[in-house]
């Protein structure tokens, strides 16, 4: 495990060495510092927290301001913890640029997914909703019967229903590297990732 | 947006002649047979051109033995060895759509002298 964190800056496409296009998402990763290691004895755990995107010392907490300095990093405007590295040793301090991942790996991306506000069922599970002719009015993006009569007389929990969508976690498995620009900060990534452009987003090595 | 097209700028094809919808082209493209390649030529009616920077594309329209094949090229893919302009033609559209409802005499252009 362990990873990056990163800004994605958008999608694009690139031709590979066939000429073949390769649709991309481009996400702007590190220099990610090194905030804090949590070690067995002190926390229970074994984790590294990683710190992204610089910010001036006067819109820092100074709570957060302190564990800056103690690391020696510059103040940091998002936070996370990951699991830690298996090939690598990192201690409080380190900077992890893009050279953690290689072209041709797969890793796994997580971030915010866009809102969609208020979605009805067939935007938001998928549903056919109902016939668009013979004598219908009213039932075209209609979810249907949502259960039976006076048995069970409820609606059982967890039925699919209209309501807020997006503005989620969500992690996309299985991404394959495609190019690594260590000069930019750059990470090509084959395929669409969570969120809108400007969103931060965890790359994670899986291994 | 700009970082994109910092990152794609590479990429794009220079060497490339300037064409519009409505000219007649020849695509000369790399066609990759398990592990020989060679060349092939698409000639037609460009129809359209869409899109900006790597995303850029064209649309070549001919008649192949009565039926209307329509191809879609990367303007930047480096699969295309070159594009001769055999005719420039004179349109008043930027997409020529219309030609794909008619045929011969009426699916003429005129062509452009400059």
């Amino acid at each position: 495990m362990g990873g990056l964190l990163g800004k994605k800056i958008g999608m694009t496409r690139i031709f590979d060495e066939y000429g073949n296009v390769v649709p991309v998402t481009v996400i702007q990763a590190g220099p990610c510092y090194v905030t804090l290691v949590r070690t067995v004895e002190r926390d229970g755990y074994e984790a590294i927290q990683l710190g992204f995107d610089e910010k001036k010392e006067k819109n820092t907490i100074k709570p957060l301001l302190g564990q800056f300095k103690k690391a020696g990093v510059p103040p940091l405007r998002k936070l996370k913890e990951f699991p830690p590295f298996k090939d690598r040793e990192v201690k409080e301090g380190d900077v992890l640029t893009v050279d953690v991942f290689q072209p041709g790996e797969v890793v796994k991306v997580s971030g915010l997914s866009k809102g969609r506000g208020f979605a009805g069922v067939v935007k938001r599970h998928g549903f056919g909703g109902g016939p668009k002719t013979h004598g219908q009015s009213d039932r075209l993006r209609a979810p249907g019967s949502i259960g039976q009569s006076s048995f069970p007389s409820k609606v059982f929990k967890g039925l699919r229903m209209a309501g807020r969508m997006g503005n989620k976690r969500v992690t996309v498995r299985g991404l394959q590297v495609v190019k690594v620009d260590p000069e930019k900060n750059l990470i090509f990534i084959k395929g669409a990732v969570p969120g809108a452009r400007n969103n931060y987003v965890e790359i994670y090595k899986l291994d | 947006m700009d970082i994109l097209n910092v990152v794609t700028a590479n990429q794009l094809r220079t060497d490339l002649p300037d064409f519009r919808p409505g000219d007649t082209i020849a695509v000369h493209v790399k066609v990759i047979e398990g592990e020989k390649e060679r060349i092939q030529v698409f000639k037609g009616v460009c129809i359209a051109k869409k899109g900006s920077g790597i995303n850029a594309t064209f649309t070549v329209r001919k008649i192949s033995n009565g039926v209307g094949v329509e191809r879609i090229f990367p303007m930047h893919s480096p699969r295309i060895e070159k594009i001769e302009v055999i005719r420039p033609g004179k349109v008043r559209r930027a997409k020529l759509y219309y030609l794909r409802g008619r045929q011969g005499k009426a699916a003429r252009i005129k062509e452009r002298r400059s």
